[in-house]
């Protein structure tokens, strides 16, 4: 194991030490509330020549991830930082970057979605793009983003895909811990050099990049991709099994906490699960069987995993920090379920989604979550979709 | 500057077998920018009709590396790939020597591009950006755009009973670029492979973010005849209706003065987007057209020192 260095950092300072460690070659980026000190923090080393990066100060976020796409097709390890609105302005670009394969790292702060204008903390961006064709991977606290961000390099690079690594806005991200952190040498040796094996800028192998692709194409490129995805999962694993060696921390697609043996189980994601763990140890004190299933990596969805993890649980509520606008449920509900079902699994799922636009999420309510888990197991019926904490 | 010789003796790097229309002016550009500019260039080119001909997979017609990603960022993707070009070099892991241009179409520069390339432009990325603008979205179907000039008939901006085409004059763009006070900002054409050739050399002979804005007659969306293309080019110069121009670090040089301006009339009746305007009842229109266009060659005299 490395020596670690225990410094206090807010997520976005997290973030940014991780972006200086990696020192890609280029990071394009656009300020927005509330991930701007990623890229302002960024902007400021090289303004001091600690980074080789070349930052490019675009004009908007679309242009960001344009740029990005130009830069690593043209043979790049490279980086961005966005949130919200900026995420969805870039939306058209996320998929293209997917499907020139290209694997940009993105540091996005999970912010909620006009309209109404709100600059704080949901779920929103991020599942909008769910789809996009990046591994997603969200973090429960800046240690974990510092983590994610290390390894999100090397998951791109191996799996010639972009990779979103979340934190919760202003939860996180202006949020001051105490990390750990590795020294610039370790963290350099772990990502290693970026070779590409087709890029722009190798002109004794000229290439076309982002050709039309008509019917008699297209569908094998996406069945590619798709095929990418699924088997980024082992990649994912490996890259956190060595990053274990080096850190002692121990990632994986997702975490159980107090689970194995837990009658009732939540399903959260981001800084929401950990308030969810201090609610669960409460209850084990009380002798109440509570677990946590905290879903790490959402994109690609590890379906049978967390079906096999929740297997022997009696009841499941899942926490959405987003809404479908009437779809059946939540977005992280609708997988959980669909994953269940594949698995013959008939349980009770109670789906709530919570804190939209930084609304807060409190320990008694979490708690009130888990005494309606213990109720629906005694026979007590509960709406699909809950709303908790809104004024109704 | 190199002579038609010396361009025919060099590798074809846009390569012909591409699906453009028989024609089309569009490919011309390409071929001769490319020609000027020699293989240790990169392009980027924006959604658009040179694009949609020129990569059909699992063909291409370029011979250097090219990407394309969307509509409205080809400024923005050049300067993404420019930007790893100078780490690389600030990082001693390259060394060679490397050209970085972007195509658009008058779609994806004058209008849904604009933002993407006055930010590459202001930022002073070391590019080169060719518009290739026809007047109008011809990829889609001949619908107006920004560069569309008045009284052309378009889809979006049809002649009909009451409407006699597009109603409004179009923007300056090249006006718009040298506001950005840029190293190097001219207007070209198809038809004079001298000027436009010239013009690169010139352009990627200088150090931070160069434009030109080559005007290009499509044969299907201004409805002549194919083998007219050049001739329609030459024609937009000589009646001052497209002014040949250069400005070089803020300095003003015509780079063509058509010995006898020739009346608008003449380009415009051969040109099938134009009919509607030669009825008897759209003789003011028409004569609009002309005091705008003299208006205009009356200031960029006075703007040459």
């Amino acid at each position: 194991m490395a020596k670690l260095n225990t410094v206090a950092r807010t997520g976005n300072e997290a973030m940014a030490e991780a972006m200086r460690q990696i020192n890609p070659d280029v990071v394009a980026a656009y300020p927005i509330t509330p991930a701007t000190e990623i890229v302002q923090i960024f902007a400021g080393y090289v303004a001091d020549g600690v980074v080789d990066t070349e930052f490019v100060a675009v004009e908007s976020e679309h242009s960001a991830m344009s740029a990005c796409i130009g830069a690593a097709a043209a043979g790049g390890r490279v980086m961005t930082g966005t949130s919200s609105q900026g995420l969805a302005l870039m939306a058209e670009m996320l998929y293209i970057a997917a499907g020139l394969r290209l694997p940009i790292v993105l540091a996005d702060v999970n912010r909620a979605l006009s309209s109404p204008i709100n600059i704080h903390c949901d779920h929103s961006d991020t599942m909008m793009v769910k789809d996009a064709g990046w591994v997603q991977i969200f973090s429960e606290n800046a240690q974990e983003a510092y983590d994610n961000m290390v390894q999100a390099v090397r998951i791109a690079e191996m799996s010639k895909l972009p990779v979103v690594v979340t934190t919760d806005g202003f939860i996180i991200s202006h949020g001051m811990e105490k990390i750990e952190i590795l020294d610039d040498a370790e963290v350099k040796k772990f990502v290693g050099l970026y070779k590409p094996e087709n890029y722009l800028l190798n002109f004794d192998r000229p290439i076309t990049i982002g050709a039309l692709d008509l019917q008699d194409y297209y569908f094998e490129h996406k069945r590619q991709q798709i095929e990418a995805m699924r088997k980024s999962k082992p990649v994912i694993l490996d890259v956190a099994g060595d990053y274990k060696n080096l850190s002692g921390r121990s990632y994986g697609l997702f975490e159980k906490y107090k689970l194995d043996d837990a009658d009732c189980a939540i399903v959260a994601m981001g800084s929401t699960a950990g308030t969810t763990k201090v609610v669960v140890d409460g209850l084990r004190e009380k002798g109440l069987k509570a677990g946590l299933l905290k879903p790490r990596v959402f994109r690609p969805f590890p379906a049978e995993e967390i079906a096999d993890a929740l297997k022997d649980v009696k009841a499941i509520a899942v926490m959405d920090r987003s809404d479908s606008m009437n779809a059946n449920d939540g977005p992280v509900s609708l997988e959980v379920k669909a994953a269940l079902y594949d698995k013959g699994l008939n349980k009770t799922i109670i789906n709530y989604v919570y804190g939209l636009g930084g609304r807060e999420i409190r320990l008694d309510e979490i708690e009130g979550v888990y005494k309606n888990l213990f109720d629906s197991i005694k026979g007590k019926k509960f709406d699909k979709v809950n709303y908790l904490g809104v004024r109704e | 500057m190199a002579n038609l010789k010396d361009l025919a003796k060099g590798k074809e790097l846009f390569s012909g077998g591409h699906r453009a229309c028989a024609g089309c002016g569009a490919a011309i550009i390409a071929r001769q920018v490319i020609m000027a500019a020699g293989p240790n260039t990169v392009v980027a080119n924006a959604t658009g009709c040179l694009e949609v001909v020129s990569t059909i997979f699992p063909y291409t017609a370029w011979e250097v590396p090219f990407v394309h990603s969307a509509f409205e960022n080809a400024g923005a993707t050049i300067s993404g790939v420019e930007a790893l070009y100078k780490s690389w070099v600030r990082q001693g892991k390259y060394n060679k020597k490397v050209n970085f241009i972007a195509f658009g179409g008058d779609g994806g520069t004058y209008d849904i591009g604009l933002q993407s390339l006055s930010g590459a432009l202001e930022r002073g990325h070391n590019i080169l950006y060719v518009c290739y603008n026809n007047e109008a979205y011809m990829n889609t179907g001949c619908q107006r755009s920004g560069a569309t000039p008045k009284g052309a008939d378009t889809t979006t901006a049809p002649v009909g009973k009451v409407k006699k085409g597009k109603e409004q004059y179009r923007k300056d763009l090249t006006g718009i670029i040298v506001a950005h006070k840029i190293p190097y900002v001219a207007q070209s054409i198809v038809g004079n492979w001298r000027d436009l050739t010239g013009k690169v050399e010139k352009a990627l002979s200088m150090e931070g973010p160069k434009f030109i804005n080559v005007f290009q007659p499509c044969r299907l969306g201004w409805a002549y005849e194919p083998e007219l293309t050049c001739e329609m080019g030459r024609m937009a110069a000589d009646t001052c209706a497209w002014p040949l121009y250069e400005v070089v670090n803020g300095q003003y040089k015509i780079t063509y003065k058509p010995k006898e301006k020739k009346p608008v009339a003449e380009w415009l009746k051969l040109q099938g987007r134009f009919r509607h305007l030669f009825k008897p009842e759209n003789k003011p229109l028409l004569d609009d057209i002309q005091a705008a266009i003299d208006k205009n060659w009356e200031e960029l005299l006075k703007k040459e020192v």
